[in-house]
């Protein structure tokens, strides 16, 4: 069980209604290991400032999961998490293993858009 | 600069060092920020099980700082992780912390806890293949090399007993150390030395890393001839200590040789009102009981050193 203070992903179906129903989505599939909890933490913090991006965990070892595993995307990828962030329901960029706040901002600035302050 | 920018003391680094100064200093009514640039718990938050913190039977790390980060801010304490510090200036009566974004903060006070990081090697290839075949935590990615080739750099404690334990998914374990001998506790190598599956490289670095999609070797050079070779293997899983989170520190306080911060008994460091605790002082033991004493001796010793301050403030206006 993961117990981040991020939206959890159960099933497939659930993986499949978020990225048809939210134009930019990202989700970190891990467990609550070392390299796992600071992406957790990281997405945690962006939540605010992101509000056009919609951040979700997914169980790694959850069968439903194998959703993500089997993403052509991933293949060649050997540490957890795996990060995929999603735009209008396709994959436009994968992480593997931990990332810095740095990596995250620079992929969500690239890939969704930079956060509006207010 | 916003008045709200100004605290009694800005304490740099959330783990538990930072969060028990937090703790202290909040509820001595002081005015507290944390910083932190990372997440909110430091290493604590990455060890699995903490079985010998006093008063708690067993406990998640991510569970005992999520309660020492709820302690802190019930007392009133204001915590910012995930943070960037560009620079600070220590040296003066008042304190001043500028942030990336801009943001000034000033304190009379500051209490360093940036906490340490696991060392990596640095060599050509490293960063390419993180997540593609090179790891720094064998229970996380362990899995990933059910029936391969590895090899395990380094030779104290958690190398070692990593190898062990990734010898239940790979099929040859082979470590690599730079030295002719183990810094490891002797159970811990006589383990490693009595696991058929693990062999050893003594004496040589890892120097490279290559492959293509996925990581498929590594260069080794012999520390005694300077030779080089390169080795087939499916994974690198790297234990090689940890190093303090420092750096933007140099010529700020005073550092030692490993960049480690020098303090006395109240955990002072040579800049009047800059105190120190947690993992990235300059110690024998590492443990999150030894930091959060740490952080408890800095906070009294900081709050004590604040009154003062304050007292000095308004003898003019009193007199």
């Amino acid at each position: 069980m993961l117990y981040t203070n991020l939206k959890h992903l159960e099933t497939a179906a659930d993986l499949k209604r978020a990225i048809s129903e939210n134009e930019n989505v990202m989700v970190i599939c891990g467990r609550m290991g070392p390299m796992c909890i600071p992406v957790y933490g990281i997405a945690e913090d962006l939540e605010d400032e992101y509000r056009h991006v919609k951040f979700y965990d997914m169980e790694f070892d959850n069968p439903e999961a194998h959703i993500i595993r089997s993403l052509p995307e991933v293949r060649g990828f050997m540490g957890i998490p795996f990060t995929i962030y999603y735009k209008e329901g396709r994959v436009v960029r994968a992480t593997s293993s931990i990332q810095t706040m740095e990596q995250v901002r620079a992929i969500l600035d690239k890939e969704f858009s930079p956060a509006v302050t207010a | 600069m916003s008045a709200g920018n100004h605290y009694d003391a800005i304490v740099i680094g959330a783990g538990p060092a930072g969060l028990t100064a937090g703790i202290y200093l909040s509820r001595a009514r002081m005015r507290t920020l944390i910083l932190d640039e990372g997440i909110v718990g430091g290493q604590m938050v990455l060890t699995h099980e903490i079985a010998n913190y006093p008063g708690v039977e067993s406990i998640s790390g991510y569970q005992l700082s999520g309660i020492m980060k709820k302690q802190a801010r019930n007392f009133g304490c204001d915590i910012k992780a995930n943070i960037s510090i560009k620079d600070l200036e220590l040296t003066g009566t008042l304190k001043h912390i500028i942030l990336s974004d801009g943001t000034e903060y000033t304190a009379g006070a500051v209490i360093l806890s940036p906490g340490g990081r696991p060392r990596t090697l640095g060599v050509k290839g490293e960063d390419e293949f993180k997540g593609r075949g090179i790891s720094y935590c064998a229970t996380c990615d362990g899995d990933f090399f059910t029936g391969r080739e590895i090899i395990v750099v380094g030779g104290g404690n958690s190398a070692l007993e990593e190898a062990v334990s990734l010898t239940k998914y790979a099929s040859k374990v082979t470590v690599i150390h730079q030295f002719d001998h183990f810094q490891a506790f002797e159970h811990a190598i006589g383990e490693a030395r009595r696991n058929p599956k693990i062999s050893f490289v003594m004496e040589s670095a890892v120097t490279g890393f290559y492959g293509g999609e996925k990581l498929e070797g590594v260069e080794i050079t012999d520390l005694r001839t300077g030779g080089t070779r390169n080795l087939r293997t499916d994974g690198a899983f790297i234990f090689i200590g940890y190093v303090p989170n420092t750096e933007f520190l140099r010529g700020k306080v005073g550092l030692n040789q490993s960049g480690e911060i020098i303090v006395d008994a109240v955990m002072s460091t040579n800049i009047e009102g800059v105190y120190a605790a947690g993992d990235s002082n300059a110690k024998r033991y590492r443990q999150v009981t030894i930091a959060t004493g740490d952080g408890t001796i800095a906070a009294l010793a900081a709050t004590a050193y604040i009154n003062e301050l304050k007292i000095k403030h308004r003898q003019p206006a009193e007199t």
